[in-house]
């Protein structure tokens, strides 16, 4: 079962190696001749302002833990896509009361305007 | 088998020194997702497919977003701290030590003990017959699950929600 996943292995690893490869041709064959303005970061040809790490806004926090929790429920969609053909309609009802329980934080979240940007 | 253990092995150990090593915040989480994968490489290779999804997707992908906005709140324009003298004196190499004594002591039992080294026959850990057991023997903890998944996004809500906004003739400015 284990050897199933050698697929997967061999998958990542062309994919590594096809990025790796098409830089190190790139920067084989491109001459080299750096100076500052060309190093600087390209922000649709405007001079840069400020610096390249701002700080985020604490109020972004709270969408990332309300998509950790929705991430969650997305892991256990998956193994019921798997077997819902075999479940029928009785999978398909306990998926919603399980979605429905979990909208009923969404729509709370929503309610107390959390997700609203002023 | 033997392989997929020593890679993913390799990849969680490195994952891991990468994050103590490492100077700056942002390449300890490059390291740590590293860490992840290697643990779910490891999951694959008991057999514990599901749980190698997890630790990919929840781990490796929520989770992480959680450190990174950390980061991104914390140290934006925080320096890398010099590389002057440590102020830790001696700890190191004692800490260093006392693994090292702790690793010997585990050694035999992972001598003596030999665990189980045939496989799982069937499609024990599979996702098909994870989904099976959850949706039909362990269906009162599944809905359990979204009542207190449900339950979690409400305390996110009241523990970093915004305070109610107090009337005062005018709509507030809204910064808070």
């Amino acid at each position: 079962m284990v050897i199933n996943y050698l697929e997967v292995g061999i998958f990542a690893l062309v994919a590594v190696a096809f990025v790796a490869i098409t830089l190190a041709i790139g920067s084989l064959l491109r001459p080299k001749n750096p100076y500052a303005n060309k190093l600087a970061p390209y922000e649709c040809g405007e001079i840069p302002v400020g610096d390249g790490q701002v700080r985020f806004h604490i109020r972004y926090y709270i969408f990332a833990l309300v998509f950790l929790v929705f991430d969650v429920e997305i892991i256990f969609l998956y193994p019921w896509a798997v077997v819902l053909e075999q479940l029928g309609l009785f999978g398909l009802v306990e998926m919603l009361i399980f979605l429905g329980l979990l909208v009923v934080g969404l729509v709370y979240a929503w309610r107390k305007k959390v997700l609203r940007w002023v | 088998m033997v392989l997929f253990f020593l890679l993913g092995s390799l990849m969680a150990v490195a994952g891991a020194s990468g994050v103590v090593v490492a100077r700056k915040p942002v390449h300890g989480v490059i390291g740590m997702i590293l860490n992840f994968l290697g643990l779910a490489l490891l999951y694959v290779s008991l057999q514990a497919e599901f749980l190698a999804v997890v630790q990919i997707i929840v781990y490796a992908g929520a989770v992480m977003v959680l450190f990174l906005f950390v980061v991104a709140l914390l140290t934006a324009h925080a320096k890398p701290p010099a590389m002057g003298p440590s102020p830790l004196r001696g700890q190191g190499w004692r800490a260093g030590l006392v693994a090292v004594l702790l690793l010997t002591a585990l050694l035999p039992v992972g001598v003596v003990v030999p665990g189980r080294a045939e496989p799982w026959e069937g499609d024990f850990g599979g996702v098909v017959r994870f989904g099976q057991e959850l949706l039909t023997t362990h269906l009162l903890a599944f809905e359990a699950l979204a009542l207190v998944l449900m339950v979690a996004v409400i305390g996110v809500v009241i523990l970093v929600g915004r305070p109610p906004q107090r009337r005062r003739g005018a709509r507030g400015e809204g910064g808070s």
